[in-house]
């Protein structure tokens, strides 16, 4: 290689250097650290570790059912996610890609949960589930359904379900922009041919928006399970993982064992394995689309 | 090319290095930098720096870190960085501070305590209960070198209080709270039958229920059996342990608590009783500043938690309230801590009780409080704090404990059950600690 081209090649990384140390510092560096701490017993604060081994990973899998009990927790409120916001969100997106009256409007409020912080979506969805004075039992009252009455966070059979809510509440706004844009790209060529053909609307969405908006549905379906898996603001701002343990999720609990009982490794070895299940439902979800466009 | 790759470079280096400044606006080559997390008390620390410059020319600038919890995760961070400032406090359980301690990054306060500066020892200034928060006694467990790591800056009791107007309206006595875990539930049923809501707490914040339940326990069983406990020597399964569940229970089957207070955050629990929608909360005597805050014409007294019996005193939480240490590691060691001292002195306490209505450190600024917040300090006799036990239960079983309280309280477990499931826990986490 003559020095014309190490040049050129140098000149080249030296351009790449800048993105790399940012990557590498707060990106590859962190998240090696993390499997580094997931063998090692630590506080946190003491600049020694011992090394465990795989304890740490061990006493997760095999006695731990607190922190199984939330991820069954947060694959309940992902379910709920999964099916319910993204119909709500369809449905929606489907009416504003007509051209109704005051659409962009619509598309804004939307759009607004999104946006405003957990911690404070949470707070006003306090108000609205108070058992005392809240809106929900409010209402209820007012339509004579006063008996269903409760505390809506502080009741098991229902905290997990009314934080769910919110987290629906506050994330539908995302699926519905991304499917809208979906709808959208779909050429109106293709509807107006069906139309002359004699499709009805019901064959129309079938044979044509289905499988062209999969992809969407696929890329809305990962943002819905790794949102919703690491689901926690709303949970801090409302319940903080009570009563009980009825609303603990995954990441309630590595924070609560990293902040609360200060053991960082054992909190990284919670944060390895969430991640590699989170890794793996979403590759089983990229080949079922893969295989759904093959069909 | 060649000019382009020589000015990517320059504008990237130079990038680097304005990254490595600190960004400081105000030159404190000589003065102190003092982390804090009490946003209650932020204007009020500005003044007294702006004080202490004018009197001693040694410029401080405190910064605010709030909520508690990032504050705890930046001082962590800055400990392992080597970044933390000249003064700061330490959040967390006694074992953290101790691993403060023991890596390097607190000063021993023992010696400047006990000097003898001006006439007097500074120690003997502040109360003692605030102080020992923050000493290590000797052959403590955590194997640090005995003496005292911090300076108290107020004092703090965390106990019940009642609303006295709404007492009234029942046809209770306002100036006899209960007493008695019998009376208690007697003004309960007095309250509830005039539909007044009775008891809050932010009890979505498990300390809360650790500090309730634990002044219970040490009523029933004393401190030297919960002591015992946490040692390892008593199991939870223990009758007296039982009891203090069955206390919970009893006020789970009586609907004593407000509904939703199991998961209530306390600032939310705080609204609750300022705005008169509950005949007591469980709280701590800095709720003086947040109900006036909320409600300034809010009739209330301090009471002692109800005794369940009368065969131990009724101990509550209680010590110093914001406590700062001097980073060893720090050039300005001497300079933190002469500065700490003024602040400590009756003129600075005396300051800081009006503004941010907590209780003084400083003995001798005690007479100058406000009524409600004597009514505080008159308890502090009771007052006992989990850095001052001899032992101290691991954390798991803290919270299985507490969250056990939580499960009781909506009347999903038993106090059995309850017990039972902590013991488990407990000789498991025993097993693994060994």
């Amino acid at each position: 290689m003559n020095f014309q081209k190490i040049r050129h090649l140098a000149g080249n990384y030296i351009f790449v250097l800048p993105a790399f140390l940012l990557f590498a510092t707060f990106s590859l560096y962190p998240f090696l650290k993390v499997f580094q701490l997931s063998v090692m017993s630590w506080d946190g604060i003491s600049p020694e570790m011992t090394y465990v081994g795989l304890g740490n990973f061990k006493d997760l899998l095999l006695d731990n059912p607190v922190f199984w009990n939330s991820m069954g927790n947060a694959l309940f409120v992902t379910v709920l996610a999964l099916t319910a916001q993204n119909l709500l969100a369809l449905v929606l997106a489907f009416l504003c890609d007509r051209d109704i009256r005051g659409g962009n409007i619509y598309r804004v409020i939307f759009y607004l949960p999104p946006v405003l912080s957990g911690i404070v979506v949470g707070l006003i969805w306090n108000w609205i589930y108070d058992g005392n004075y809240g809106l929900l039992n409010h209402f209820l009252g007012f339509i004579g359904l006063g008996d269903l009455s409760r505390a809506w966070l502080s009741d098991p059979k229902t905290a997990l379900a009314a934080v769910a809510v919110i987290h629906m509440w506050k994330g539908f706004g995302w699926g519905f922009v991304i499917l809208l844009a979906g709808l959208q790209s779909i050429p109106r060529e293709l509807y107006e041919a069906a139309r002359v053909d004699g499709a009805n609307s019901w064959t129309v969405f079938r044979n044509i928006t289905v499988p062209l908006m999969i992809p969407v549905f696929v890329l809305v379906s990962i943002l819905t399970i790794l949102g919703t898996m690491q689901i926690f603001d709303i949970i801090i701002a409302t319940t903080g993982g009570g009563p009980g343990y009825h609303t603990e999720v995954p990441i309630t609990r590595i924070v609560q064992t990293m902040v609360g009982s200060s053991q960082f490794g054992y909190a990284c070895a919670m944060g390895v394995v969430f991640g590699v299940i989170l890794l793996v439902v979403s590759m089983i979800q990229i080949r079922v689309s893969k295989m759904m466009r093959q069909v | 090319m060649k000019y382009s790759l020589k000015f990517f470079i320059i504008f990237f280096l130079a990038l680097c290095f304005a990254g490595c400044s600190t960004g400081d606006k105000k030159d404190l080559s000589d003065g102190l930098k003092v982390w804090h997390w009490a946003s209650d008390r932020e204007s009020a620390f500005q003044e007294l720096a702006k004080r202490y410059e004018a009197q001693f020319h040694v410029p401080v600038r405190f910064e605010l870190y709030a909520p508690s919890e990032a504050y705890a995760q930046r001082v962590k961070a800055a400990a392992q960085t080597n970044k933390l400032p000249d003064i700061y406090g330490i959040l967390g359980e006694k074992r953290d501070f101790a691993s403060f301690i023991k890596s390097g990054y607190v000063a021993d306060l023992t010696p400047s305590l006990n000097s003898d500066g001006g006439g007097f020892v500074w120690k003997d200034k502040l109360f003692e209960k605030a102080l020992a928060v923050n000493e290590f006694a000797p052959g403590n467990e955590y194997g640090v070198n005995p003496g005292i790591y911090g300076v108290p800056l107020d004092v703090t009791t965390i106990q019940m209080v009642y609303n006295k107007k709404l007492y009234e309206k029942a046809g209770l006595d306002p100036g006899r709270p209960p007493q008695t875990w019998e009376e208690f539930l007697s003004h309960s049923s007095v309250l509830k039958a005039q539909g007044i809501p009775r008891f809050v707490s932010g009890f979505g914040e498990i300390w809360l229920i650790d500090a309730f339940a634990s002044n219970l326990a040490m009523n029933i069983m004393g401190e030297e059996k919960v002591f015992a406990t946490y040692a390892g020597k008593v199991p939870y399964t223990d009758p007296d342990w039982v009891k203090v569940l069955a206390l919970f229970k009893q006020m789970a089957d009586e609907g004593i608590l407000v509904e939703g207070a199991v998961t209530m955050v306390n600032k939310m629990a705080e609204q609750t009783f300022a705005n008169e929608r509950a005949a007591y909360a469980f709280n701590g005597s800095w709720c003086v500043n947040v109900y006036k805050g909320m409600n300034p014409d809010l009739q209330y007294g301090a009471m002692l938690p109800p005794k369940a019996t009368n065969l131990n005193p009724m101990r509550i939480w209680g010590g110093a309230g914001t406590s700062f240490v001097v980073n060893q590691k720090s050039g300005r060691r001497e300079k933190a801590i002469q500065f700490l001292k003024w602040l400590t002195e009756d003129a600075q306490q005396a300051f800081l009780s009006v503004e941010t209505q907590n209780l003084p450190v400083s003995k001798s600024s005690i007479g100058r409080i406000s009524p409600i917040l004597a009514e505080f300090a008159d308890d502090m006799d009771n007052a006992t704090h989990p850095n001052v036990y001899p032992v101290h239960e691991i954390s798991a079983v803290t919270e299985a404990f507490d969250k056990g309280i939580q499960s009781i309280l909506i009347g999903e477990k038993t106090p059995n059950a309850v017990a039972q499931e902590v013991q488990r826990i407990k000789e498991k986490e025993s097993k693994k600690n060994q």
